[in-house]
C-alpha cells in the first residue's frame, strides 16, 4: 500500500532524510520510533507529501506521491493524518471540524457528512461534546475528535505523528485505546510514537530511526527480542528503563 | 474667543456631514473593504513559492510605501483618465471623477499597508493548521480560505481597524484634487465665508472625537480577542 524507495531530503547542506526504503502493506501497523531529531516525523509526512524530498519515490496505491502530476490533495483525501498538536480548527465548532472536508473534498452533502462526523464522533465517546469549540476541550479529547475526523475521510491509511506526545499522561490511554481498536480492525497504520506499550501490543513491524536512516525495520517481536544495532538497543533501554 | 461664530458650524451642519462626511466615510469604508481583499491577495503573493509571485507582490508594497501619499493620489488622479482611455481605445482621457480617482488611490495605497498586516496575520497561524488543511485533501485556496485567513483575520483585526483610523485621517488629502470630502467641504465654507478659525476648528474636534472613539473600540475589542485566545 505504501512503498518507500531511497528516500532522501535535505535542509539546505542538512540531509534530514538518508536513502529510506519502507513498505506497508494493507492491514499493517507499523510504529516509527528513534530519538528526536532522528527524522521519524519528516518521514511520515513525505508519505502524503506534506514534506517535500528530493530523492527517491513514495508510491501510495501505486501513485507517486514526489511526481509534480500527481493530484497531491486527492492522494491526501485518502490518507488520514493525525498531529502531535492536534490541529484541531479553532474557529469552528467540533461538528465542522468532522464535516469542512468532508463536504468541500468529497463532494459529500451536509447531511451526510453530518451523520457520518457524528457517527465517528460518538466512537470515539465525543457526541455530547459536538457543539463545542476545540479550545473548549481537553487535549485527550481534542486528540480523538482530530482521530475521528481523519476517519471521516475514509482513509486508507492512517498516519500518526507523535499523537500523545503533546498529552498530559492521564490522557494518553484514552487516545490510545481508540487508536488500538483501530488497529485491531484492521486499519493501515503508520505510527511516530514511543509508546512502545502501543507498539508491543498492536504493531506488526517497528522501525527505528537515527539521524535520517533507516536503522532497524523488523517484526515486533525481534525488535523487542534483540535488535541488531548497538543504537537500537541503547534506545530501547532507555526508554523502557527510564 | 470673542468673535467665534457658533451659527457658522450649526448652519453649516448639514453641509459639512451629509455632503462632506458622507463622502469621507463612504471613501473610508469601501477603501478599507477593497484594500483588505487587495491587500490580502498581495500578502499571499508574498508568502508564495513562486519567487515571481513574491518579488511582484514585495515590489509593489516597497513601490507604494516609499512615496508619499499625496504624490500618489495626484498620480492617479492624472494618469487614471488615460489609463481609462487605453482600456476603451478612446483617443480623449476619459475623468473619472475625483471620488472613483480617490478610491481607486486609497484602496492600491492602503492594499500595501494591508498587505503587511495580512502577512504576518498569516504566518501566526501555525504552520500545523496548514499542514492539516492539506492532509484533510483541501487544496491551496480551500485550506486559505476556510483555515489560515478566518484566523489571520481575527488576529489581526485590531490592526487592520487601527490601520483603517489612520485611513479615515488620510482620506482628507484629497482636497488636493479639489474633492469635497468632510475637510474639503469645511475648508469650501471657510473660504467662501472667511470663517476660517470656525470651520478648521470643528473639523478638528470632529477628527478627533471620531479617530479617539474609533481607537478606544479598538482597544476594547483587543482585550476581547486577548480573552478567546
Amino acid at each position: 500500500m505504501i512503498s518507500m524507495r531511497d528516500v532522501s531530503k535535505w535542509y539546505g547542506a542538512f540531509q534530514v532524510l538518508k536513502d529510506c526504503s519502507t513498505d506497508v502493506s494493507k492491514g499493517e501497523v507499523v510504529v516509527v520510533c528513534g530519538p528526536s531529531g532522528s527524522g521519524k516525523s519528516t518521514l511520515i509526512k513525505t508519505v502524503n507529501g506534506l514534506e517535500p524530498f528530493q530523492k527517491g519515490t513514495i508510491l501510495v496505491n501505486g501513485v507517486s506521491v514526489g511526481d509534480a502530476k500527481t493530484n497531491l490533495s486527492k492522494v491526501r483525501a485518502g490518507i488520514g493524518m493525525v498531529f502531535q498538536n492536534f490541529e484541531l480548527f479553532p474557529h469552528m465548532s467540533v461538528e465542522k471540524n468532522l464535516t469542512l472536508a468532508q463536504v468541500k473534498v468529497l463532494g459529500r452533502n451536509e447531511e451526510e457528512a453530518r451523520t457520518k462526523g457524528l457517527k465517528l464522533l460518538d466512537r470515539v465517546g465525543l457526541l455530547a461534546h459536538k457543539a463545542k469549540f476545540p479550545g473548549q476541550l481537553s487535549g485527550g479529547q481534542q486528540q480523538r475528535v482530530a482521530i475521528a475526523r481523519a476517519l471521516s475521510m475514509d482513509p486508507v491509511a492512517m498516519l500518526f505523528d507523535e499523537p500523545t506526545s503533546a498529552l498530559d499522561p492521564e490522557m494518553i490511554n484514552e487516545v490510545l485505546d481508540v487508536m488500538v481498536e483501530l488497529a485491531r480492525e484492521g486499519m493501515t497504520m503508520m505510527v511516530v510514537t514511543h509508546e512502545m506499550g502501543f507498539a508491543r501490543k498492536v504493531a506488526h513491524r517497528v522501525i527505528f530511526m537515527d539521524q535520517g536512516q533507516i536503522v532497524e525495520d523488523l517484526p515486533k517481536e525481534e525488535f523487542f527480542g534483540k535488535p541488531r544495532s548497538e543504537r537500537a538497543q541503547q534506545f530501547l533501554s532507555k526508554i523502557l528503563h527510564h | 474667543m470673542a468673535g467665534f461664530d457658533w451659527g457658522e458650524i450649526t448652519s453649516n451642519l448639514p453641509y459639512l456631514f451629509g455632503v462632506g462626511m458622507v463622502f469621507t466615510v463612504k471613501l473610508t469604508v469601501l477603501s478599507m473593504a477593497g484594500g483588505i481583499v487587495f491587500g490580502t491577495l498581495l500578502a499571499m503573493m508574498r508568502l508564495s513559492h513562486f519567487p515571481v509571485l513574491s518579488w511582484i507582490a514585495g515590489g509593489y508594497v516597497n513601490l507604494m510605501r516609499s512615496i508619499p501619499l499625496v504624490l500618489v493620489i495626484f498620480w492617479f488622479f492624472f494618469l487614471v483618465p488615460y489609463i481609462w482611455a487605453w482600456i476603451l481605445r478612446e483617443a480623449r482621457p476619459i475623468p473619472v471623477g475625483t471620488f472613483y480617482s480617490a478610491l481607486i488611490t486609497f484602496t492600491m495605497f492602503e492594499a500595501a499597508y494591508y498587505c503587511e498586516i495580512m502577512r504576518a496575520g498569516i504566518q501566526s497561524v501555525a504552520r500545523g493548521q496548514v499542514w492539516s488543511g492539506y492532509a484533510l485533501g483541501l487544496n491551496y485556496w480551500q485550506t486559505m480560505g476556510h483555515i489560515v485567513l478566518p484566523q489571520a483575520f481575527r488576529n489581526m483585526l485590531p490592526v487592520l481597524l487601527t490601520q483603517t483610523i489612520i485611513l479615515f485621517q488620510d482620506t482628507s488629502l484629497v482636497y488636493v484634487i479639489s474633492a469635497t470630502d468632510f475637510l474639503g467641504a469645511a475648508s469650501k465654507i471657510a473660504n467662501r465665508d472667511y470663517r476660517l478659525v470656525e470651520m478648521y476648528s470643528f473639523a478638528a474636534v470632529v477628527y478627533f472625537v471620531i479617530s479617539f472613539s474609533l481607537s478606544l473600540l479598538v482597544k476594547r475589542l483587543q482585550a476581547k480577542i486577548a480573552v478567546i485566545r
